[in-house]
């Protein structure tokens, strides 16, 4: 018997996923500029978006893809751009305005090896503290990380979902290996989707202040050509969208945007968890590094270890609270990352001391094999 | 005339906001300021259906005080932003403005692409050959052998021609005009808006305060007295030989070209990807059903 679960399948790469679930999401207008390993999102968002109405634009630059993307979803339309480490670093300027500015839209990071042009196109997780501090200033931001090609499609639904509750930009890391593997996926039907558009303003036009604070410190956001003429500035703003100056203006306002995301927490913080319920060893990963690791605490539980995973989905906000009664539970703690110790870092910071954390850094280009981990798990 | 200058009083700027503005007294941004809200006067434009993006400079301020909907981009960025919005609702008239150091230096290359680009834009550049807000470095338009606050020896390199620079480029309509010449300039802008395709219009302005001072070219006055002296309309340009032209500039329009523009270009490509995907399913939809028959 053939399952319609089964039925359903078809076999996508992580970039293909990433495509399915941004067009689910309502994603309809797309900028970007080529780069291994993210190319397949522009090359096949360029087929997909004027099928559904929407538009594809191949800009002279990354800091042009984000202004573009910024700009029509100024105009009312979900947007997104893709790219890797050289175009992450140049979209971090316009980034930092659609902080600022609160305008929804999705970022995906392949993240290749770098720094600089680095290694094209051996996967890495070295842009994981640049995508939450990469633009200058304290700004909100939610940065999420892909470890499968299912992964890619749910996560990058989410991304938008977030972004156009919160008004923040959502930075989807993935990485070379999820980027490229082929899997076998059952996506869900539309109707099983959920999606979460922006909240368009209710009241008439000259009542509208388009960055008035609200119970949810979200303000509700009109489109430009709707009839709710206002202005938008990177500048600190007023309620009205106008450049402030005035010392308490400016404080409420830098509290709000990131109190937004705080209110949050609950549903931006994001993990799952294998084999945790006992487990005295954890490994902490994130990425296609977590496909390593839940093979490894698989084989160790095998061989009589007590060992689990906690896989990050959220990396920013670091979800602290989950992780935390985590951390109280076991003596060990393993991150395994294809970087020199980033996420790691933030573990550290928020272990309040009882679990030993133990890193396990590999830069050379190559994805950290499941025998690694093990190795780790069997001789801490 | 004093009616339709109230009326744009009224009408176009935001009284409730940010007056006083940031510019200097005698500044030439309000003279383009206020040709601009003329031409968008009267040519009938809901102003609901205005889009205003600009860059960051004194010229970057002007959005704040008019009433479009009104975008303040990051330096140089503009032309991307203004790009994004036209994109999702090609129906909107998406007008930027730029300083010459926005447009040309930070802002070079998102420029020249879009001009080549041809997208339904309008761009506006206000050229007073130096960073006004930055306090009077040197630009990419700042005459050879001028003095700024990073040329105080006399600058060594050479200036951009930001219209020329534009028709290369592939502007669909290329003017410029000064701000001597206000009701010039107003016609220069409404053509520009009027017509489909990246039009620009550089505008020769004065910054007395940063480049006029250091360069001894006198206060607001005499900056823009010296616009209607060294300014020759194109038609008359073409019958002076290049000695008579020696310091001089030319105002009008410099190119008015036809050439499909690929904001309409995309609409046809959304046609046709629709019709390709229609048929696509139906052949598959053709190949399920014979599959079980
Ligand atoms: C990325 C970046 N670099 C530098 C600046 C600082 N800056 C602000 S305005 C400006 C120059 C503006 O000159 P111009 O574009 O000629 O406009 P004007 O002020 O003369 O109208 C500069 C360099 C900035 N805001 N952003
Ligand atoms: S500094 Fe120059 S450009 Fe800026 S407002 Fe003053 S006169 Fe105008």
């Amino acid at each position: 018997m053939v399952t319609s679960d089964q039925q359903k399948r078809i076999l996508l790469q992580g970039n293909e996923a990433v495509v399915a679930g941004a067009l689910a999401a309502g994603c309809r207008f797309f900028a970007g500029y080529p780069i291994t390993p993210a190319s397949e999102i522009s090359e096949l968002l360029s087929v997909k978006l004027p099928e559904l109405g929407g538009t594809f634009i191949q800009m002279e630059d990354e800091i042009a893809s984000m202004g573009a993307v910024i700009g029509a979803s100024l105009a009312g339309t979900k947007s997104m751009t893709a790219t890797s480490g050289p175009g992450f670093s140049l979209i971090q300027e316009n980034l930092g305005y659609a902080c600022v500015t609160e305008v929804p839209c999705v970022i995906v990071n392949v993240m290749r090896g770098g720094p600089s042009t680095g290694l094209p196109t051996s996967p890495s997780q070295g842009d994981v503290q640049m995508a939450r501090w990469g633009t200058h200033g304290d700004h909100p931001i939610i940065v999420l990380a892909v470890s499968s090609v299912s992964d890619c499609f749910s996560v990058t639904v989410k991304a938008f979902n977030l972004s156009e509750k919160y008004r923040v930009p959502v930075i989807v890391l993935s990485d070379e290996v999820v980027a490229h593997t082929r899997e076998a996926v059952a996506l869900p039907d539309a109707d099983q989707i959920r999606v979460i558009d922006r909240i368009a303003p209710d009241v008439p036009p000259e009542w509208y202040k388009p960055y008035a604070d609200n119970n949810r410190g979200v303000p509700d956001m009109a489109a430009f050509g709707d009839g709710y003429r206002h202005h938008v500035t990177g500048l600190i703003h007023d309620d009205h969208g106008y450049p402030t100056q005035d010392g308490k203006e400016v404080e409420k306002f830098i509290q709000r945007i990131h109190r937004k995301v705080s209110k949050g927490f609950q549903e931006i913080q994001v993990i799952k968890t294998h084999d945790m319920e006992d487990a005295e060893i954890c490994v902490i990963a994130y990425g296609s590094v977590a496909r390593s690791a839940l093979r490894a605490v698989r084989d160790a539980r095998n061989q009589g270890v007590k060992a689990g995973l906690i896989q990050l989905v959220t990396l920013f906000p670091f979800p602290r609270k989950s992780v935390d009664s985590y951390l109280r539970q076991c003596r060990v703690a393993i991150v395994p990352e294809m970087n020199m110790g980033q996420m790691s870092r933030e573990i550290s910071r928020v272990n309040q001391g009882g679990c030993r954390i133990v890193k396990h850094n590999k830069i050379d280009g190559h994805l950290i094999s499941p025998e690694e981990i093990l190795k780790h798990l069997i001789t801490v | 005339m004093l009616e339709r200058a109230e009326i744009i009083r009224q009408e176009y700027l935001r009284h409730d906001k940010k007056f006083p503005h940031v510019w200097c007294p005698g500044c030439g941004n309000g003279i383009v300021m206020g040709a601009l809200l003329r031409a968008v006067h009267s040519l009938e434009i809901d102003k609901d259906e205005v889009v205003l993006a600009s860059g960051v400079g004194c010229s970057g301020r002007m959005p704040t005080y008019v009433d479009f909907n009104t975008l303040h981009t990051t330096h140089g960025r503009a032309l991307t932003f203004a790009t994004g919005v036209k994109l999702a609702k090609p129906e909107l008239t998406v007008i930027t403005v730029m300083g010459d150091g926005d447009a040309t230096a930070i802002g070079g290359n998102h420029f020249i692409h879009a001009a080549r680009r041809n997208l339904d834009l309008t761009a506006i550049i206000i050229n007073n050959s130096t960073y006004g807000m930055t306090g009077g470095q040197y630009s990419p338009t700042t005459p050879f052998g001028s003095i700024s606050t990073t040329s105080v020896y006399g600058h060594v390199e050479h200036a951009f021609s930001i219209a020329e620079l534009a028709v290369t480029a592939g502007g669909s309509f290329v003017a410029r005009g000064t701000v001597y010449h206000a009701s010039h300039l107003e016609q220069m802008i409404k053509k520009a808006i009027q017509k489909r395709g990246f039009s620009v219009v550089e505008v020769i302005s004065n910054c007395h305060v940063q480049h006029g001072r250091r360069n001894k070219l006198g206060g607001a006055v005499e900056m823009i007295n010296s616009y209607k002296e060294n300014a020759v309309t194109v038609g008359k340009a073409e019958k002076m030989s290049p000695e008579e032209l020696e310091g001089k500039f030319t105002i009008g329009v410099l190119a008015d070209v036809e050439k499909p523009i690929s904001t309409q270009e995309y609409q046809r490509v959304i046609v046709e990807a629709r019709r390709n995907a229609e048929k696509i399913a139906k052949e598959k939809e053709k190949n399920r059903v014979k599959r079980y028959e």
